[in-house]
């Protein structure tokens, strides 16, 4: 259960952007995450409802975004949605593809009260 | 909890380093590393009382930054050394440490060769590893299912891999914590042993989209269980279509003189650019 450590370092990153814009506290944090990401969405939620308290963050709400997994086809060039564990082109069938998105984990936005 | 770096290191031990309170950061590049931020209070700070605002900010940022950053001081440790790391992981039991010391007494006549040994709670895996006559350093992780980046930059202070060397790393028998946490390596190496399921690169995707090579591992069991390798291996490369396979016996050795190979072919393309290492 990594998804703990995650929360831990999207926590820093939340505390040190609330104290540079100098907010009292965070309202909603938004992350995005791929499903290549090697973190799972709700076991992210689950150790964020352990990980805020006693943060800047501790009433905060977790927003997660799932993001699709894109692939651009190597042979007949073509775009497509694929699903983690069967990445070939939609078009050709073709194996070799090329991951265009889908192994991120991004903090995308946070909202911040200042009081 | 490191107060150097304030990272919070819980139940992670590593062996010879004892992490005082006062120790300092040898590893350049730790871009967070004694590094205050300032921000200043100014002006702004005056505000009309009781009134709340609240605003969106647009962030983007890899939430493993930080993890990201000691990876890339460890790479560039690396580089600059010339020293082809290479990152293990697998379920346990796949044959990691049995690999490691079969690899290590086939090669060590050539090349200096340092381990890593990452695991909860043992310190086995590392004196099984000495046993060869290699350098190893044990990292218990206690309740971590990984390593990560700052750990292995901790353990190449007290291991001091040499000039030119390779180095593995046996991650935390896992194939799901690991493909999150670069390490700096060259390269991931995925173990899967034909105990296992065929199936396992389509459970965990992610792992074996992260590796660059999978190792097929106990094929000596082959003739007594009715594993389908053709279909492993497109399993595999349907999650990835970069990642090569060898098959392999860590016990009987057959085929291991390809990943020799395969680790000497990596090695000269980590020496690239490094004319002042001898390969
Ligand atoms: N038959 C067979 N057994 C193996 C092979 N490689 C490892 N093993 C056995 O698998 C078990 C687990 O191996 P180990 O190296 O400790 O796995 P690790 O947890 O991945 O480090 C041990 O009993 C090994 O002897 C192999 O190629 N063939
Ligand atoms: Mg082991
Ligand atoms: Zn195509
Ligand atoms: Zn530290």
């Amino acid at each position: 259960m990594h998804e703990l450590s995650v929360c831990q370092a999207m926590l820093a990153q939340v505390e040190a952007i609330a104290k540079r814009e100098q907010a009292s506290r965070v309202e909603r944090i938004v992350v995005r995450i791929g499903p290549l990401s090697g973190v799972v969405p709700e076991l992210l939620r689950q150790a964020f409802t352990i990980a805020r308290a006693g943060s800047v963050a501790a009433e905060a709400e977790l927003d997660t975004e799932l993001q699709q997994v894109r692939i651009r086809c190597r042979q007949c060039g073509a775009e497509c949605a694929a699903s983690s564990n069967r990445m070939i082109c939609c078009e050709c069938g073709d194996f070799r593809t090329q991951l265009i998105s889908g192994d991120e984990l991004l903090l995308a936005s946070v909202e911040l009260i200042r009081e | 909890m490191c107060t150097v770096c304030g990272c919070g290191e819980g139940e992670t031990k590593i062996e010879g380093h004892e992490h005082d309170h006062n120790h300092h950061h040898h590893h350049d590049g730790h871009g967070e590393h004694g590094h205050t931020h300032d921000y200043g209070q100014g002006p702004a700070h005056a505000h009309a009382p009781g009134l709340s605002q609240s605003r969106m900010v647009q962030i983007e940022q890899d939430i493993l930054s930080k993890n990201n950053q000691y990876a890339g001081a460890n790479r560039r440790y690396f580089e600059q050394l010339g020293i082809l790391a290479l990152n293990l992981v697998s379920s346990p039991g796949s044959g990691k440490t049995t690999l490691l010391t079969r690899t290590i007494s086939d090669l060590m006549a050539n090349y200096a060769i340092s381990v890593i040994e990452g695991d909860q709670q043992t310190a086995n895996d590392a004196q099984r590893i000495r046993a060869t006559g290699a350098n190893a350093l044990q990292i218990n992780t206690g309740k971590g299912c990984h390593l990560d980046g700052h750990m292995v930059g901790h353990a190449l202070e007290t291991l001091k891999p040499e000039q030119g060397s390779l180095l593995f790393i046996e991650n935390v028998g896992n194939l799901v914590c690991p493909a999150a946490f670069d390490l700096g390596e060259a390269h991931k190496v995925a173990i899967l042993s034909v105990t296992e399921g065929e199936d396992k690169p389509v459970k965990y995707p992610d792992m074996f989209h992260a590796a660059d090579l999978m190792l097929l591992n106990k094929i000596d069991l082959l003739p007594h269980l009715d594993f389908d390798v053709e279909r492993c291996i497109d399993y595999a490369q349907r999650i990835n279509p970069r990642i090569k396979v060898l098959q392999v016996s860590a016990t009987t050795g057959e085929g291991m003189e390809a990943w020799y190979q395969w680790i000497v072919a990596s090695r000269q393309m980590a020496l690239a650019g490094n004319p002042a290492v001898p390969a």
